[in-house]
């Protein structure tokens, strides 16, 4: 029994001594899909290098939501993860909670205030303090064409929303499914915030979206984009109900639909299937919405460990997500582009050099905004909010007028 | 000796039932009651992403009940229970009454009605999602088939869509209710039968008048086991159809998680909670009340 005893300290205090050798970062995150997963391995490989354990803590589901759900648990338990992969407002909540930890010191000595856009740094900063560093930028109003079929139709993508429902029109004719959408309710946000971007301009989404303000959410701009979604209902196929995104990415790729809108992640599913873009497949911005983007940026954030040591690896691990390399090898994976803008576009694809080239160019003129559905312009409970009344209003439970009138008050009670 | 002894062993036996019970007694008093007692202060505080004490009054409560998705969830709740529970009950009974009719290959056929109650919610909701899938399942098949004008569309239309849960859910659960009944069946005095034949009883009487009367504590049990399994519905639903479309199929359940866990509402997340326990304890408590007074008489 001694002897056992004896053996149990020796291999305890061996434990010990390799934890104290070595700095970690337990990083939670949702990146589990196998490029995603790929990606990362570059930023485990650069923190080795610079004597960094990684221990990963992965919790798979889009959005984050599960991972979210994960970290509560961790935080109320008073454990909270060295770093977590965090969207938009989910930043912001955090950071009231006075949990995070401050950056400021590696923001500076890197200067990255001049290479983030400013419409980033409102979610990446808070009282002006960086508590996140920002991965990536992802934007949500892309068009996906099927080169075959737009093609058949004439070749020209639409430019703005009549040339679209003409687009959609002919693709009814060849006989496929004009429009590729998955019934479920980000999704019909993500819908939604392109009609409202492309009806009304980027000072009406600020408006109505960003300020949630009442008479612009029930005005009559509000009511061409629900009859322009009721339109586009006629569109889809019979079984959109509750169908994954990616479903439907897969659609478009096979040719058995014409279109689909979606975040610059579908890229994703159509270099995997082995198209090409240009050739296979055409990448716009939303009919009538050239120029502006909706924006969501995965960030990591560092919780206050108040542990030097453990801030130590911290902040290599901040730095290492700032590293242009990084930004780039992890980018032309994902889909997105990189959070910085000093990055050159080289290695990324024609696609990607668009989003690029619309990124700097928004970033400039003021128009680049956070897309409600990806969390980056109201809180979960007011995005929530809206996402009730245009599901109800897409799937024909409510009517426009109804949908008009409710937008306001939910937003309201949200709040 | 022996009675300082026996003095021992006597206060064993009145120590050693308690003992037993002592852990599991202290583990349900705060995991069950300690865990609805935080939720109802939660349910007054101002949480939101996280648990925060702050005093907030009924303001969750008036928030609650402002939300339209609450009354869908509730109507919902409603549909689905009383159909669940009722089709459950009856459906279970007449299988149960066809399987006692002494027949020959009852025990190959009770495994199979009884087997859908082994699967989980979830991959019940996913084989019912690809079977009623206007595109790929039923619909499709048929119209295969050369049925052009076949149509079943339940699962993407919202006003139907909550039909699609409840058939589910009955498939699942009706064989359990059946072997629920066919136990109360077989517990029935055959001598009580053959005497109610004797005085000249047809076989419908004999079921009305003196089996299904028998069955009653199946009925109470059957009842108590669909009940909570139709409240606590989540699972199904979730991979069924995901709430949708719309939020046709939002039960008071999953509005609790996604207010709690994903909205960032977690005050009036627990409000919902407190709301659906004291709708269970107000159908549950006189109903057992009542059920157990009349056994003790």
């Amino acid at each position: 029994m001694r002897r056992f005893l004896l053996a149990g300290a020796a291999i305890s205090a061996m434990a010990t001594s390799t934890a104290l050798a070595e700095e970690s970062v337990e990083v939670l995150h949702w990146w589990t899909s196998g490029g995603e997963a790929a990606a990362l391995g570059v930023l485990k490989e650069n923190l080795a290098a610079k004597g960094v354990a990684w221990k990963d803590m992965p919790v798979a589901g889009g959005s984050g939501v599960q991972a979210m759900t994960a970290l509560r648990a961790r935080v109320t338990a008073g454990d909270p993860p060295t770093a977590v992969q965090m969207l938009g407002f989910d930043i912001k909540d955090w950071a009231e909670m006075g949990v995070l930890g401050n950056l400021d010191d590696l923001a500076t000595e890197q200067g990255w205030d001049k290479v983030v856009p400013a419409a980033l740094q409102d979610f990446s900063k808070f009282d002006g303090h960086w508590i996140a560093a920002p991965v990536n930028v992802h934007s949500t109003n892309w068009l996906w064409i099927n080169k075959v079929a737009l093609d058949k139709a004439g070749g020209k993508p639409p430019e703005n929303i009549d040339e679209f429902f003409a687009m959609l029109d002919n693709f009814k004719e060849q006989g496929i499914t004009p429009l590729a959408h998955g019934g479920q309710p980000w999704q019909d946000g993500t819908l939604w915030e392109a009609l409202v971007l492309s009806e009304g301009g980027m000072d009406f989404y600020k408006k109505a979206v960003i300020e949630a303000d009442p008479a612009a959410l029930s005005g009559d701009t509000m009511r061409k984009v629900f009859d322009d979604l009721t339109k586009l209902r006629g569109y889809f196929d019979d079984s959109f109900s509750g169908r994954d995104w990616n479903l439907s990415s897969a659609m478009v790729i096979e040719g058995k639909a014409g279109a689909q809108q979606m975040g610059d992640w579908a890229k994703g599913e159509f270099l995997r299937a082995g198209k090409k873009p240009g050739a296979d497949f055409v990448c716009i911005r939303f009919p009538g919405t050239q120029g502006d983007v909706l924006f969501n940026s995965d960030q990591f954030v560092m919780f206050d460990l108040g542990d030097a040591e453990k801030r130590d690896a911290q902040l290599k691990m901040a730095a290492a997500v700032e590293d242009p390399a990084f930004q780039v090898a992890f980018n032309t994976v994902k889909g997105s582009v990189p959070a910085r803008t000093d990055v050159p576009d080289t290695e990324f694809d024609d696609c990607g050099k668009k989003g690029m080239k619309d990124l700097a160019e928004a970033a400039t003129s003021g128009t680049l905004a956070g897309s409600l559905a990806h969390g980056h312009a109201q809180p979960s409970a007011v995005k929530e909010a809206i996402f009730d009344v245009v599901t109800q209003q897409l799937n024909g439970q409510i009517t426009t007028d109804e949908a008009l009138k409710r937008l306001p008050e939910a937003v309201a009670a949200a709040k | 000796m022996s009675v300082p002894y026996s003095g021992v062993r006597r206060g064993l036996q009145d120590w050693l039932p308690r003992l037993v019970l002592a852990p599991s007694f202290a583990l349900v008093l705060i995991f069950v009651y300690g865990f609805i007692v935080w939720t109802a202060v939660l349910s007054m505080s101002k949480s939101r992403i996280l648990p925060v004490y702050k005093w907030a009054g009924f303001d969750a409560y008036e928030r609650l009940f402002s939300q339209p998705n609450w009354y869908m969830a509730l109507k919902n709740l409603a549909i689905f229970g009383s159909l669940y529970i009722t089709v459950c009950i009856a459906l279970g009974l007449f299988l149960a009454i066809l399987l006692d009719q002494k027949i020959r290959i009852e025990g190959v056929l009770r495994p199979i009605y009884l087997y859908p109650m082994a699967l989980s919610f979830v991959v019940t909701g996913t084989a019912w999602k690809w079977f009623l899938n206007p595109g790929m399942g039923l619909q499709n098949t048929v119209r295969g088939w050369g049925f052009e004008t076949f149509t079943f569309d339940w699962l993407v239309r919202p006003d139907m869509a909550i039909y699609t849960v409840a058939i589910a859910g009955i498939w699942q659960a009706s064989g359990f209710v059946m072997a629920m009944f066919l136990a109360g069946l077989r517990g029935i005095d055959s001598e009580m039968l053959k005497a109610a034949t004797v005085d000249g009883a047809s076989t419908f009487t004999i079921y009305r008048r003196i089996v299904i009367p028998l069955l009653r504590p199946a009925f109470l049990s059957a009842v108590i086991v669909l009940a909570h399994m139709a409240i606590k519905s989540y699972d199904l639903v979730i991979a069924l159809t995901g709430g949708g479309p719309g939020n046709a199929t939002e039960l008071p359940s999953t509005f609790m998680y996604s207010y709690t866990f994903t909205r960032s509402q977690m005050a009036v997340g627990s409000a919902s909670a407190m709301i659906m326990l004291m709708g269970i304890a107000a159908i549950m408590v006189p109903y057992l009340y009542s059920e157990l007074r009349e056994d003790k008489r």
